[in-house]
């Protein structure tokens, strides 16, 4: 536990305290710091930190950076729809809000060096200057110079500033064509089922002991470490189940030493956390009260518990009719949709690569004309093509039900992919009472 | 005389309209109450979540309400708007709501947000106005707003003390800000994922709530969302009541309404219910047929100066106008009542516009007579046969309603069965329907009604006293049983088929009650349920041109292009353009030549042909002599009328031009006219 980090020219007891902080990342932390050097040395031009998510990679950086006082701007790549946010947030964390009014309106990385070096030259860095970019792998959609210039930005404004990229990817996918200054590689590995038991019981409650803490953590992770290593998840969870954990213990019904007295109380209940409230069928709101007035044993009705949709009739025929054109060979309606079709051999009817299962290789895409070809046949009356048959059409992409291929400002011919399963299909069909499954191709 | 006629109609319209649409919208409320309520309920329980300490340290989870709308888009409109006024008026400021068509983008998504918030701050404090006047482009971020909203929240708690005081802890709310997403669907799932990232950044500072209008299922959130994503926020799933409950209400209160003098026939009713369930499911747009039909019904019937309360309707027919008078003469439900007349009185109606008068005002007493009749006898019926099994008599009670008005209910196969079905009902379950229809008739204040509701009381107190006789009968049958018990199933069956016998020779008296109620209900429908249509001057109230209106709501705009260009009189009106079906005038725009000669090809046109055979029909307009030299040739004038016939039929998508065969175009349509 008490790794003590070393590190010429920061405060020593800080240090231990930092160490202190970020358990389970004592190794990249002391690597971490060894490659920043002293505050007042230049520093390599560019870090590259990957890892999965929740892993400490931001965490450990900002932690370092805050309890160092080291200057340093974070910015999160998500934000910045455009270079010029990230730049006008870059320029106000080291230089202040004024300096980053003086960028003009659109700024083109140009603008930014040039403001750099003209702040950094009357303010000179006393120390290395920190940029931390999170979620870097937005940077690719930005202009595809800003990556290549963020990483040699030590050399373009000729100061003592250091980039430090995070991202959940790994390098190979940033590499720009063209080439460009490669930066030091730094991975942060996931945590092992030890180390989570380790971070996670440093919340234990102030009420309970920290052993029993620890002995809940074991049992959560338990069920819930094949599923999800994400941290964060699991610390939301165990907050959440805590006060379930400690019911018999506030009923007096067992000790804390009971261990398995309690475990046999949370197991199944955290069975269902991961049923439900960890794939947010429930929310975490319902989750607590269905906990606090619980034996009702209503059981909360998930997300995807409510699949049932209500269409108009017609839009119900249509979106069949849509769901037989994306999945049956346009070769095959004549078979469906013809009453003299003459008998047809589905095997040397088909070519090929026709006999694999469509259902395999998803909706096909087809034209609107087909589609009101097939929805014309199938439905039971004579329905006029009026201006409210084409317009539920549109209102099913809408409710994306059906998607459009290509552009939407096709007008001429545009065509559709049916974009549900075929279980909703045949409910929908069941309640027109069409017996969809008689005119699948696959189904022959 | 007439144009004073206009307005009053036109007066009487307006002040239905407004009935209507003050109906509809108190029927909007009231059904979207709960769902608002329990919406705001939401939003003020994580109101004070927030700003608990463990909450705060609980994470960045985003309360969000998944609102169920139902797939009747227009109708979405009326209650987000409510939903908007509703938390701004009880909860908070600051409401922001959005569409997907503005926000292709993260950025236009923000600026959206940042614009309404901010730009409603400036209209409440005039101080602010320089710093938030023009929003730039680059400051378009969340921690824009958040800074903006420190300043904002504190004005806002200090500026409404009253509201604060009525808080019993002394916990500082924040105000949320609430982002409504309007079409959930037809955001881009990326735009989405953005935005709840970035505004998860911000949970410390910011305390969002967003409200997701989903119009599908809420499984639509998992499928744009992903884990990752969703994992931000805490849903909750809001039911709002589905269209078909909302038009049951707006039906019931507009339309079986007796107090509501302007009515629907049957076809029109079927016209409107058909749209509604087969295309859109809109309550909106029911709403607005029936004003369409509304207006025309004032529009072309100049008698609907009648159709108002009975009061005014009376003193209307007073002043009546001679034409008016004539009018109503040649009403046929006018005709039909004059018909069944004695000879003396039938030449009185002929010839004295005052005595027509006269009968008129008995006539509308009785018309207003039969609906206060009608509404509570339907309802009753309706009651009784809404249980049965496959409703033979629909499971609505506008089914009913159309069948009744349409016709006469008791000669149709359905009604038969449907008293058959209710003539071996348990005595429980009639008591039970009885004691609905005694409710219901007790809101209906006619005497014939109150008389009625007395036979109905009188019927379940005689149904209620048989109670001990039936009890010891049916243990009787328990003790047959008991003994018969260890017999064979060959004797089994014959004692059953021998008690069989004995119920059709002797009904027990519960048996001779429940037929003698059937008796009744079937008296009461011949009475009151008889058709519309057979009421004298049923014309006054009654809309029924239902084609009209099919062609105007449901409308077909190919048919239209092609009667348009296969009969141009249809839309000119011009003599010249009359003519027999199949052939062309000559002297039809060139359009319709081009159209015409068309048709007559196959999938590829000769282009050249084309223009000879139009060119022969030119000359033909122009009268030319058959044998000459001229005939069937053309000119640069006729070339070019020609070409452009052609690129307008291009451009309607009748052609298109091929590179298949030279000098052709490709036929794009098939079969019609």
């Amino acid at each position: 536990m008490s790794v003590t980090l070393q590190c010429p020219g920061y405060p020593e007891d800080t240090l231990r305290s930092l160490a202190d902080r970020l358990p389970c990342r004592e190794a990249q932390v002391s690597s971490l710091l060894s490659l920043m050097g002293q505050p007042d040395q230049y520093s390599y031009p560019s870090f590259f930190i990957y890892g999965h998510r929740a892993t400490g990679k931001s965490h450990v950086v900002l932690t370092i950076m805050k309890d160092l006082e080291l200057p340093h701007a974070s910015v999160d790549c998500v934000e910045c729809v455009s270079g010029g946010l990230l730049f006008q947030q870059v320029l106000s964390a080291f230089f202040g809000p004024n300096a980053a009014a003086l960028l003009p309106r659109c700024p083109s990385l140009s603008d930014f060096v040039r403001l750099y070096k003209q702040m950094s030259s009357s303010t000179p860095a006393a120390q290395t200057r920190y940029i931390i970019l999170d979620r870097a792998e937005r940077m690719r959609d930005m202009d595809f110079s800003l990556l290549p210039a963020l990483l040699r930005l030590q050399e373009l404004v000729n100061d003592n500033v250091t980039v430090i990229l995070l991202s959940e990817i790994v390098w190979e996918k940033f590499r720009p064509n063209t080439g460009c200054f490669e930066p030091l590689l730094f991975h942060f590995p996931d945590y092992s089922k030890a180390e989570l038991v380790q971070i996670l019981s440093r919340d234990h409650h102030p009420s309970y002991t920290p052993e029993l803490y620890a002995s809940y953590i074991n049992i959560l992770l338990g069920v819930f470490f094949s599923v999800c290593r994400d941290l964060r998840e699991l610390r939301h969870l165990a907050l959440l189940n805590f006060s379930k954990f400690c019911e018999p213990l506030e009923k007096g019904e067992a000790k804390e030493s009971d261990i398995h007295k309690l475990w046999k109380n949370i197991e199944p209940h955290l069975h269902r956390a991961m049923q439900t409230v960890y794939l947010r069928e429930v929310s975490s709101m319902q989750w607590e009260q269905q906990q606090m007035d619980e034996k009702e044993a209503t059981t909360l009705r998930g997300l995807s518990a409510h699949a049932h949709i209500e269409l108009p009739y017609y839009s119900k025929f249509l979106l069949i009719a849509a769901y037989l054109a994306s999945f049956n060979p346009a070769r095959t309606d004549r078979r469906f949709f013809l009453k003299n079709h003459g008998k047809i051999r589905k095997t040397n009817f088909l070519k090929k690569h026709e006999k694999t299962s469509n259902h395999l290789l998803g909706p096909k895409p087809f034209p609107l004309d087909r589609l009101l070809a097939i929805f014309y046949s199938v439905v039971d009356s004579r329905v006029a093509p009026t201006a409210s048959i084409f317009s539920q059409i549109s209102s099913l992409v809408t409710l994306q039900l059906l998607s459009q291929v290509g552009h939407d400002d096709q007008l001429d011919s545009p065509k559709y992919k049916c974009a549900v399963s075929l279980d909703f299909i045949l409910a929908i069909s069941r309640t027109v009472s069409f017996d969809v499954v008689r005119y699948l191709y696959d189904f022959l | 005389m007439d144009g004073c006629d206009g307005s009053d109609r036109f007066r009487i319209c307006q002040k239905l309209w407004e009935t209507v649409q003050m109906n509809t919208e108190v029927i909007q409320e009231q059904l979207n109450k709960h769902v608002l309520d329990s919406l705001v309920e939401f939003i003020k329980k994580h109101e004070f979540g927030i700003s608990s300490e463990e909450w705060r340290q609980r994470s960045s989870e985003i309360p969000t309400a998944a609102l169920m709308l139902g797939v009747n888009v227009p109708d979405h409109a009326m209650t987000l708007r409510s939903l908007c006024n509703l938390l701004q008026d009880s909860v908070t400021p600051f409401v922001v709501s959005v569409h997907a068509k503005e926000c292709a983008a993260v950025k236009l998504l923000i600026q959206k947000v940042l614009e309404q918030l901010m730009g409603k701050g400036v209209s409440v404090d005039e101080e602010q106005e320089d710093d938030t006047a023009v929003l730039h482009r680059t400051q378009c971020t969340i921690s824009a707003l958040c800074q903006w909203y420190k300043t904002a929240a504190k004005k806002c708690t200090h500026a409404s003390p009253k509201r604060k005081g009525n808080l019993k802890n002394d916990v500082p709310r924040s105000l949320p800000v609430v982002v409504i997403f309007k079409d959930f669907e037809a955001f881009s799932p990326q735009v989405l994922q953005d935005f709840i990232l970035i505004c998860s950044r911000y949970t410390q500072e910011l305390p969002f709530i967003f409200i997701f209008g989903i119009a599908t299922s809420p499984s639509a959130i998992q499928h744009r969302l992903p884990h990752s994503v969703s994992s931000l926020l805490c849903i909750e799933v809001f039911q709002s009541l589905s269209c078909t409950q909302h038009l049951a209400s707006v039906f019931d209160k507009l339309i079986l309404n007796s107090q509501f003098p302007f009515k629907l026939s049957s076809r029109v009713i079927q016209v409107l219910v058909g749209i509604f369930l087969y295309h859109d499911f809109s309550v909106q747009n029911f709403v607005k047929g029936l004003q369409f039909s509304l207006l025309e019904h004032f529009n072309s019937q100049p008698l609907s100066v009648l159709c108002c309360q009975k009061k005014e309707a009376l003193l209307c027919v007073k002043t009546l106008s001679q034409q008016n008078v004539e009018r109503i003469r040649h009403l046929p439900s006018f005709m039909r009542f004059v018909e069944t007349q004695e000879p003396q009185e039938q030449v009185q109606l002929l010839t004295s516009d005052e005595h027509v008068k006269d009968v008129c005002q008995k006539l509308l007493k009785n018309l207003h007579k039969y609906h206060k009749n009608y509404y509570p006898v339907l309802r009753c019926l309706h009651s009784l046969t809404s249980s049965l099994p496959k409703f033979p008599l629909g499971k609505h009670i506008r089914e009913l309603h159309v069948s009744c008005i349409e016709k006469n209910l008791w000669e149709t196969e359905e009604y038969d069965s449907a008293m058959q079905l209710l003539r071996i009902l348990a005595k429980d379950e009639l008591v039970a329907a009885l004691e609905k229809c005694a409710e219901i008739l007790k809101s209906a204040n006619t005497k014939r009604m109150q008389n009625v509701l007395k036979q109905v009381e009188d019927f379940i107190g005689r149904l209620e006293a048989l109670e001990g006789a039936t009890s010891e009968e049916s243990s009787g049958d328990g003790v047959i049983l008991e003994k018969n018990r260890k017999t064979d199933l060959f004797q089994l069956q014959k004692t059953l088929l021998e008690k069989e016998s004995r119920r059709t020779k002797r009904l027990n008296p519960y048996e001779v009650l429940r037929s003698q109620v059937m008796e009744f209900v079937d008296s009461l429908v011949r009475e009151y349920l008889t058709p519309a249509e057979l009421q004298p001057l049923s014309e006054v109230c009654y809309y029924s041109s239902s084609g009209l209106l099919r062609q105007r709501l449901n409308v077909t705009p190919r048919t239209s292009i092609q009667t348009a260009l296969s009969h141009p009189f249809h839309y000119l009106q011009n003599e010249i353009l009359k003519t027999n079906a199949g052939t062309i005038s000559s002297a039809a725009p060139d359009l319709c030549i081009a159209y015409k000669l068309h048709l007559e090809c196959g999938r590829l046109i000769n282009l050249y042909d084309w223009l000879e055979a139009f060119a022969t029909v030119m000359s033909a307009a122009e009268d030319q002599d058959a044998d000459s030299e001229e005939y069937g040739k053309f000119d640069s004038l006729k070339h070019a009328r020609f070409i452009q016939a052609v690129s307008e039929m291009e451009f309607l998508g009748f052609v298109k031009s091929t590179k298949q065969k030279t000098d052709h175009v490709a036929r794009l349509t098939w079969g019609g006219c």
